[in-house]
């Protein structure tokens, strides 16, 4: 299958600094792309260099098999941008908003009207036509935003962290409606700061310090060996103070991770070391029901993380 | 027209209308600050000087000191408001500040008049405002000149020379004649600049800017759309001044009402290309409303709207040539006081034409660097 987009070790430099650095990919059609990392880790700028607004400095990218460096306007018809702000005009009103978007891509009369209808019905916006975008609440604005973004049908859809900042109820409709999209044939690449968001995604990257680290399915990216570390094994332990627990907990010399979730704390311990852990736990007065626990998206990524940390200290 | 140089034009410009019917202060205060302004410098402010307040010394007491005096004050540029008793208090009216003039006769002025001998009169004026003091001692020379005259011709005699002076234009010699045909140029640049400079900037600082960039809009569509709206705007501001300016000041436009209009489109386009400039520059409103600042103080100080270019030391005028407003408020005065036409400002007119082409010029170029 031909892929959607494709990033060939694409280099993007301001000046001395480099925002990204050598970052390969491809996104399937139909597939929802999760593309994670802390804020200032590049993704921003990756997005921004596919959409054709900033500069690659080097290597290549296509979208639709269009090059995005040579076919930069044909790019920009076929492709939805969402950023983190929305890009709305807050003193025109949500009819207002998806009209002027429309009409910016050519649309106009019937089609105009068509369209505008489909994307009403999509996104449920139908009470609030006449309503000023300012005076929506976060969840509406970002349904708009999306409504606005997808105006001139295009294939693929950029969203630059589209549930910064918004309810749980409203980022939940804003993923049903992105895998509604998804099985229609549209391509999204999402950027999250949301773990359970990306365990949505069909495929997921993670980018630290300008580099894309780790690529690939949920599944994969789970069994990969830098977050499974030889003779070690991951548990889970339930209780009731789990702050003050931490800090006891990390102590122990063979513990290697620890990450509170909640009332649970999940750690990495060597392999082994199960027989000693009830026993370390009630000596320091902690009380704790102890089960083995998979890999999630996070402790991969904490992993990687420190581990690139360690590496660039060194 | 989504291919096009001007892809997007026709959106860009309905939604631009759009956010100034939304946005009834900006508008208000775009509009509203020019009248205030019309107002304040027609009625506020006159530069003719007046009933300046003096303070007499008579230490000859006479008939003819009287004399002298009433001649002063019947001169409608002094008001004789303090009589001093000595030469302390004399001065003592100047330092206080209730004196800006002050008359001192000296005690033998009746007897040398009489002897037909010269006497003096001393005339001081506070120099630290330079019109009053220039104004004062030009009118005491001449009030004293002619008490002279007469009394060496007797009453029935002629003077062999006299001055009929006849001023053309402005014969009442009033201050917002002078002043309102400058105050346009000097509101349209301010309000241009501004409204274009903070609607390109607030899309920026709203991100709606990267959203248009990844539009089928082009950069001229998009400057174009947004020129449109406020050059009308401009147009219309031009009319309320226009009018109130004839209808309460009473100054009417002497010469062609649409030379007048079609000389302003060279103005408005230049200041247009000005407020675009700043906004390829500017990342906040804050930032551009600096700017915008900075290009009005020197077309205020520099331009000829307040101070003449002719007496400025020559870095000054040649700095004033490079300013836009100094040719626009040389058109309006041209045109509104003395009736001028296309004949005697066409070199005001090539000039001000062709910083309006450069100007605009400019802006898109930027405008499409800026869209990196």
């Amino acid at each position: 299958m031909e892929p959607v987009i494709t990033s060939d070790k694409i280099t993007i430099r301001f000046g001395e600094f480099t925002a990204v650095r050598e970052v390969s990919l491809r996104v399937e059609r139909g597939e929802i792309f999760g593309f994670l990392g802390p804020n200032g880790s590049g993704k921003t700028t990756l997005i921004k260099a596919l959409c054709g607004l900033i500069p690659i400095t080097s290597g290549g990218g296509t979208i639709l098999g269009l090059d995005v460096r040579k076919n930069a306007f044909e790019v920009k018809r076929r492709i939805g941008y969402m950023s983190q702000k929305f890009g709305l005009y807050e003193d025109l009103t949500v009819g207002e908003n998806i009209d002027f978007y429309g009409g910016v891509y050519g649309l106009t009369g019937s089609a105009l009207a068509s369209r505008r209808k489909e994307l009403i019905e999509l996104t449920s916006l139908g009470p609030y036509l006449d309503r000023r975008a300012q005076r929506l609440s976060g969840g509406w604005k970002q349904r708009l935003a999306l409504a606005c973004a997808l105006v001139h049908s295009p294939e693929v859809v950029f969203l630059d962290e589209p549930t910064a900042g918004i309810d749980p109820v409203a980022r939940r409709a804003l993923w049903d409606l992105l895998f509604t999209l998804s099985g229609r044939g549209v391509t999204f690449f999402v950027t999250t700061h949301y773990m359970d968001e990306a365990e949505r995604c069909a495929r997921a990257g993670y980018i630290y310090l300008s580099k894309l680290v780790a690529i690939g399915t949920i599944e994969e990216l789970q069994r990969m060996p830098e977050a499974n570390p030889p003779g070690t094994e991951r548990m889970e332990l339930r209780l009731d103070h789990s702050s003050s627990a931490l800090a006891l907990i990390r102590t122990l010399p063979y513990v290697r991770e620890s990450t509170i979730f909640g009332r649970s704390i999940h750690i990495l311990i060597d392999a082994g070391a199960m027989d000693r852990l009830p026993t370390d736990l009630a000596a320091q007065g902690v009380n704790a029901e102890i089960h083995p626990a998979g890999v999630s998206l996070e402790d991969v990524f904490v992993t990687l993380t420190n581990r690139i940390a360690k590496e660039e200290a060194a | 027209m989504t291919n096009g140089l001007f892809s997007g034009l026709g959106p860009v410009c309905r939604k631009e209308f759009v956010h100034l019917s939304r946005d009834r202060t900006t508008v208000f205060f775009a509009l509203a600050i020019p009248v205030l302004q019309l107002l304040m410098f027609g009625f506020a402010i006159d530069t003719n000087v007046r009933q300046i307040p003096t303070v007499v010394l008579d230490s000859s007491r006479t008939q003819e000191s009287r004399r002298l005096i009433e001649s002063f004050a019947n001169s409608d540029v002094f008001d004789i408001r303090y009589m001093a008793a000595s030469e302390a208090g004399l001065y003592e009216h100047f330092k206080s500040g209730k004196a800006k003039v002050g008359l001192r006769i000296p005690p033998d002025f009746s007897r040398l008049t009489q002897q037909g001998q010269q006497a003096t009169v001393q005339v001081l004026a506070d120099g630290s405002d330079s019109t009053i003091t220039s104004q004062a001692i030009s009118t005491a020379n001449g009030v004293v000149l002619q008490e002279s005259m007469r009394k060496l011709l007797g009453s029935q005699g002629r003077t062999p020379v006299e001055v009929r002076p006849a001023v053309l234009y402005n014969p009442g010699l009033r201050s917002p004649n002078f002043f309102v045909p400058g105050l346009i140029a000097i509101m349209l640049q301010m309000m241009v600049i501004m409204l274009v400079a903070f609607s390109v900037v607030r899309e920026r600082e709203r991100g709606t800017l990267d959203q248009l960039w990844l539009t089928p809009v082009s950069p001229l569509g998009l400057m174009v759309g947004k020129i449109i709206p406020y050059g009308l705007l401009a147009f219309f501001e031009l009319t309320v001044i226009l009018i109130l300016m004839s209808a309460v000041f009473q100054v009417p436009v002497h010469g062609s009402v649409p030379l007048l209009y079609t000389l302003s489109a060279a103005f408005v386009l230049t200041v247009l290309g000005l407020g675009l400039l700043i906004s390829t520059k500017a990342q906040t409103q804050a930032e551009a409303f600096q700017m915008a600042v900075g290009t009005l103080l020197p077309s205020v100080f520099l331009s000829g709207y307040i101070f003449l270019i002719e007496n400025m030391p020559l870095p000054f005028q040649l700095i004033s040539r490079l300013i836009p407003a100094t040719y626009f408020i040389a058109i309006l005065r041209g045109i509104v006081l003395r009736g001028a036409g296309m004949a005697e400002l066409w070199p005001q007119a090539a000039v001000l034409a062709a910083m309006g082409c450069l100007a605009i010029l400019l802006a898109s170029r930027a405008f499409v660097r800026t869209r990196g």
